[in-house]
């Protein structure tokens, strides 16, 4: 079986940053491989151990800054890497579902996989779509927030688990070709390895732009605009306990007396 | 091209409140735009479900009667059908696990630009803006699209639609095309039960990924123990194994509704929120002044917890 695992990198911001129009300037950001990318990642590594997948390929799409974090998964034991990157990206804040979809659907009709994996959501701008969108626009089957695969894949299927709210697991049987989002906690991610790390450095990483993948520059032009950004209003009453560590413990202290929680 | 379709959510016989709060969510963009409510339920009790939905400000239930519990290909080609036949300007569906499992299908199929997890919705003629949160609810963005689109609506973000309705109740002749149904639901399992009921505890000490090592847990031990507490946790906590999964609070773990809860490195994400905010005093110590826990806390202690905590065991010594 062949594996394509869309992996994204996630900014991070500072505890303290700034907000300049509909940016956060670049000083008060980081970067980090997306968490729930991490079990993705796994997972496939796993599959691969157990002798059910024969390749591993990544998809990001990304500026070449994260190709760091691309190598990541190479690290761990991704095979190869394809990294998406147009000029016309450049010139747009956000690039919507739609676009992310309309990218991924050709890299998955060149790669032909038969599964997709992916991260239920990014840690930084949280859409939680793109994976679902993909299979319907390749016609592959899905499923999203999968907490358990189970490695039999008989008949041409998948058994899967689904994490609902409330403590809940939905057991579902989904046909293959299929694209799965991962949540966190499906199983325990490795550190790659000294050697892993090593060698991704010669794993191939390929990079396409969007005439190489057939496509018009005019999809980067996502329907969706980001128009603002603000830190939210504080609307609530808060008290905040103020001074050393040893006093706003005291005061602490003596809520929990107060509230007879302790004596 | 003024009407709104909302697709509500249930489960194993229950509709779910979001369910509710797609009716005030979907009567706010309506009133925006001029035109109707309509509501759409697919599998289940669906009569039961469309009497309950009939509240204040829905213009119509179109019910579909096809199987007994959610299943993505069923919801996705039926919220297609009913697109095409009703063409509004929106349609609306939950931000919930099930929610995000067929929304962005739809979009794929109809072509239709998708925004997930609104918090807030606004429209005038031509124009949807949807408020959202990003950088896990530190900051907040708004986006604008033209033309017709879909949106999932965060829980728990707006009230419950109130009051009986005069809706009209029509069954809804899909056409469901059973050969491109790809999956199949075997059932379902209750998970998390064990040892403690941390729904029971009148104290928490909840600890999140601030804690940074499992060894260091055993300052929470010795501050629950120091409160006579109980412990509980956020999500990346128990993922890494360090406590058990009936331990979680939040969305997919257990709610809880103590006397005190005192989140320790927590930042607060909307699905730990779900959990706890129904707490009677919440009290919050964490570095960082912008987590959306300092704002949802009554009281809060902005420093390291590696000082806080060993100060706070000291008092009860
Ligand atoms: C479908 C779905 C379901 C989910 N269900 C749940 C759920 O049931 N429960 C849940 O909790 N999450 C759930 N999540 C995950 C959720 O989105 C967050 O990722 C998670 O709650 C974050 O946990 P945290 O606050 O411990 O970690 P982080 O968000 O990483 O926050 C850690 C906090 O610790 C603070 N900190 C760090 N060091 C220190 C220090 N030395 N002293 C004081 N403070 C410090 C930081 O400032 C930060 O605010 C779910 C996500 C999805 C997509």
């Amino acid at each position: 079986m062949k594996i394509l695992l869309a992996v994204t990198e996630v900014a991070t911001v500072d505890d303290a940053f700034e907000i300049e129009g509909t940016e956060i300037p670049d000083q008060y950001l980081g970067t980090d491989l997306n968490e729930w990318d991490e079990y993705a990642i796994e997972e496939a590594v796993q599959l691969q151990e157990a002798d059910i997948a024969a390749e591993v390929v990544t998809v990001t799409i990304g500026p070449e800054t994260c190709e760091q974090t691309i190598r990541q998964a190479l690290a761990t034991g991704a095979d190869r890497a394809i990294r998406i990157w147009d000029e016309a990206f450049e010139a747009v804040d956000l690039l919507d579902v739609s676009t992310k979809t309309a990218i991924l659907r050709a890299v998955v009709a060149e790669e032909e996989p038969d599964l997709v994996l992916s991260g239920v959501q990014s840690d930084d701008d949280s859409w939680g779509a793109t994976g679902v969108a993909l299979a319907a626009a390749v016609d592959y089957e899905w499923a999203a927030v999968v907490n358990h695969l189970a490695h039999d894949f008989e008949d041409g299927t998948a058994s899967v688990r689904r994490e609902l709210e409330g403590g809940v697991e939905e057991l579902t049987t989904v046909d293959l070709p299929a694209v799965l989002t991962i949540q966190t906690g499906i199983n325990e991610p490795r550190y790659a390895s000294l050697r892993g790390i090593r060698q991704a450095k010669r794993k191939p990483l390929e990079v396409y732009g969007l005439a190489d993948l057939g496509l018009e520059e005019s999809v980067a032009e996502s329907r969706v605009r980001l128009t603002a950004m603000s830190e939210p209003e504080r609307e609530s009453d808060t008290t905040v306990w103020e001074g050393t560590p040893e006093e706003a413990a005291g005061e602490l202290a003596d809520l929990l007396r107060k509230r007879e929680v302790v004596q | 091209m003024s009407d709104i379709l909302a697709v509500v959510d249930h489960r194993r016989g229950e509709l779910r409140d979001v369910s509710y709060e797609l009716i005030s969510a979907g009567r706010g963009l309506a009133d925006a735009t001029g035109g109707d409510l309509h509501l759409a339920v697919i599998s289940g009790t669906v009569e039961r479900f469309a009497e309950k939905l009939d509240r204040e400000g829905v213009d119509a239930i179109y019910t579909v009667d096809y199987g007994e519990e959610f299943n993505h290909g069923v919801y996705t080609q039926v919220t297609t059908q009913l697109y095409d036949k009703l063409a509004p300007q929106y349609v609306l569906t939950a931000n919930s696990v099930n929610g995000i499992e067929y929304a962005p299908a739809v979009a794929t199929e109809l072509d239709l630009p998708i925004v997930t997890d609104a918090i807030d919705l606004e429209a005038d003629d031509k124009t949807l803006t949807v408020t959202r949160e990003i950088y896990g609810g530190k900051v907040e963005t708004t986006v604008e699209l033209e033309g017709p689109a879909i949106c999932t609506i965060r829980t728990a973000e707006w009230p419950g639609g109130e009051g009986t309705g005069t809706a009209d109740i029509e069954a809804f002749e899909a056409t469901i095309d059973e050969d491109a149904l790809g999956s199949s639901v075997r059932g379902f399992e209750e998970v998390g039960g064990g040892d403690v009921d941390i729904a029971d505890a009148d104290v928490l000490v909840s600890v999140g990924r601030g804690i940074d090592d499992e060894e260091n847990l055993e300052l929470i031990e010795d501050l629950a123990d120091a409160l006579g507490a109980t412990i509980s946790a956020s999500r990346p906590v128990v993922d890494s194994g360090w406590l058990p999964k009936n331990r979680q609070v939040g969305q997919s773990g257990t709610v809880v509704t103590p006397d005190v809860y005192i989140a320790v490195g927590i930042s607060g994400a909307v699905q730990h929120v779900a959990g706890m905010k129904g707490s009677d005093t919440i009290v919050a110590i964490n570095t960082d002044p912008n987590a959306p826990i300092m704002d949802i806390a009554d009281y809060a202690i902005q420093d390291d917890l590696f000082a806080v905590v060993p100060a706070l065991i000291e008092e009860f010594q």
